[in-house]
């Protein structure tokens, strides 16, 4: 068949094929709370669901047109045009769709919790890497006071004194709303940028994990011990302990699914390595979603509540004691009845 | 097959989808697009922002944060693809097997930038691009996303109503079709060029022109039988 004829004949067919993708298109955006509503009030179909029904027909029609057009050698153009035809028909088809609410709920009752656990090795692995540095550099402060300023700049150990110096917590009024709302802003761009971080190095083999666990584990170890030394116990304890839950928790799961990502790229076993790499991140996410929310979670707790002097010490030390046992139960308990 | 740059992938339905990947030169510039773009977004949030004195910061902050991370994940999962420098480049972000790209694999390709970007300046993804077949950054490797041009809309094959010529010279199909081809495109192109393109047909069919050779490309179209 010249091409001429063919293009006769089928070009209905092709124009019908485009009127039905972009109706279906349309009717996806428009979403499906109007087409519950239209189905009880019309008894017959919409127009999208008849192009819905007739589409996939009209596109297996489209593929056999281009393959003619290809073993044929009509033209260029028609073969560009029959391309695009069948790629967008391609990408409507095969998409993956997935109620998104439905989806949300699942991964906060399940999927979170079970991929903390199902990637056990690498979250436990996370937590040593993040804490053990933490206690090491804890105990050398204790032991050996100067030993902070190896790590951190005397102006800014002087500013850290500053802030939680019980003087000062005395004297200094409650912080105002517009601050609290500035420092939240503060801690989601910094906090969430360095969870980011922690996973994204992991591609390097696991080095920017590492890096990024022993780190910040060595910081907050030399903090915590300086301020203890200095006697601020209360101040900082009872600012940090209910935020920490969330926060502390959360880098080492960022950690734990920048390790799985390293780990694949030096282990990818009996898969190609980037192979490996890309089932390793897909199967990580879930981590990364879930410690996302948590330092969510982490900054308005942190901006809104560790922030506030007015509760009494017990009850910001009970408050933070349920945080983090509530965290942790979180994390180990649900979603065990099902695989 | 040529050597090009083209990304085949076979469909379910025995056909052959052929992608035209995209290079570092309108990758570079479709980010430079966005960062242009990202760079007035924060100029107008922090000059409205500074009403609000210290809130505002705090929602400069978030929106620091938002367009760091959240900007190409936010167009590429709902715009089809593609952010508006990528928009404007004829760019698209799909998977590699031409599905669209979805939530997981856009977060990922777009939260492994940070290892993209070391040790500056994008280093470690302009090498990634150079040496891997699809050109595909880390993040894109990992996350198995493609990015590549957007097919042509539609190439209008313009037949003006001149006569089909009958062709007396025997061509190989491959021949045809690239008299077809040249017949649709000739309109694009200018006149000189035409012309030029047709001189070089004169070794095959003797004393040919432009306008002659469309009647040919018609007559072997079949067309007005």
């Amino acid at each position: 068949m010249k091409q001429e004829a063919f293009e006769t004949r089928y070009r209905d067919t092709w124009d019908r094929y485009e009127d039905c993708l972009q109706a279906l298109r349309k009717s996806r955006r428009a979403g499906a709370r109007t087409t519950a509503q239209t189905n009880r009030e019309t008894t017959g179909e919409t127009t999208g669901q008849t192009m819905g029904r007739e589409f996939p027909a009209l596109y297996r029609q489209i593929c056999h047109h281009l393959a003619l057009t290809r073993a044929r050698r009509y033209s260029a153009g028609l073969e560009q045009r029959l391309s695009r035809l069948a790629l967008d028909g391609h990408q409507h088809l095969y998409r993956t769709r997935l109620p998104f609410v439905t989806a949300f709920l699942r991964f906060f009752a399940r999927d979170f919790p079970q991929a903390f656990r199902r990637h056990w090795r690498f979250t436990l692995a996370a937590h040593l890497v993040f804490y053990l540095p933490a206690v090491g550099m804890a105990t050398g402060v204790l032991l050996k006071p100067d030993l902070i300023y190896s790590m951190i700049s005397p102006a800014d150990v002087a500013s850290l004194e500053s802030m939680y110096d019980p003087e000062n917590r005395r004297l200094g009024r409650e912080r105002q709303a517009d601050t609290d709302l500035m420092m939240f802003g503060f801690y989601i761009y910094n906090n969430i940028s360095i969870g980011f971080q922690t996973f994204a190095g992991g591609l390097l083999f696991g080095v920017g994990s590492v890096f990024y666990l022993v780190f910040n584990g060595i910081y907050l170890g030399a903090v915590a011990a300086h301020l203890t030394a200095a006697g601020f116990v209360e101040t900082f304890y009872t600012f940090v302990i209910a935020h920490g839950a969330f926060e502390l928790t959360a880098i080492a799961i960022f950690g734990a699914a920048g390790l799985k990502l390293g780990y694949s790229a030096i282990v990818p076993g009996r898969k190609r390595r980037w192979h490996a790499i890309r089932d390793a991140a897909l199967q990580a996410l879930p981590l990364v979603y879930g410690g996302t929310f948590m330092l969510l979670v982490a900054a308005f707790v942190e901006a809104f509540w560790s922030s506030t002097s007015w509760p009494p010490a017990g009850v910001k030390y009970a408050v933070g004691a349920v945080l983090w046992a509530f965290v942790y139960a979180y994390l180990l308990l649900p979603g065990r009845d099902e695989s | 097959m040529l050597l090009d740059s083209t990304h085949n992938i076979a469909t379910p339905e025995g056909i052959e989808l052929r992608l035209p990947v995209a290079g570092l030169a309108a990758r570079s510039l479709a980010w430079l697009i966005d960062a242009i773009i990202k760079f007035l977004g924060f100029f107008v949030a922090a000059i409205a922002l500074q009403f609000l004195g210290t809130a505002g910061s705090g929602l400069f902050l978030i929106g620091l944060f938002a367009m760091f991370w959240l900007y190409n994940v936010l167009f590429e999962v709902f715009a089809g693809g593609a952010t508006p420098g990528k928009k404007a480049m004829g760019l698209k972000v799909m998977n590699s097997n031409g599905t669209p790209v979805g939530w997981s694999g856009s977060v990922i390709r777009n939260l492994l930038r940070a290892v993209d970007v070391l040790p500056g300046c994008y280093l470690l993804g302009f090498l990634s691009v150079f040496f891997s077949a699809r050109f595909q950054r880390l993040g894109d490797l990992a996350a198995g996303t493609i990015v590549v041009h957007r097919l042509p809309e539609r190439l209008v094959a313009v037949r003006d109503d001149s006569k089909p010529l009958p062709l007396n010279v025997p061509l190989a199909i491959d021949e045809q079709q690239a008299l077809l081809s040249f017949a649709e495109r000739a309109g694009g192109i200018n006149d000189d060029r035409v012309a030029e393109l047709a001189e070089l047909l004169d070794p095959i069919i003797p004393g040919v022109d432009a306008e002659q050779l469309k009647r040919h490309a018609h007559w072997l179209a079949g067309v007005g039988r």
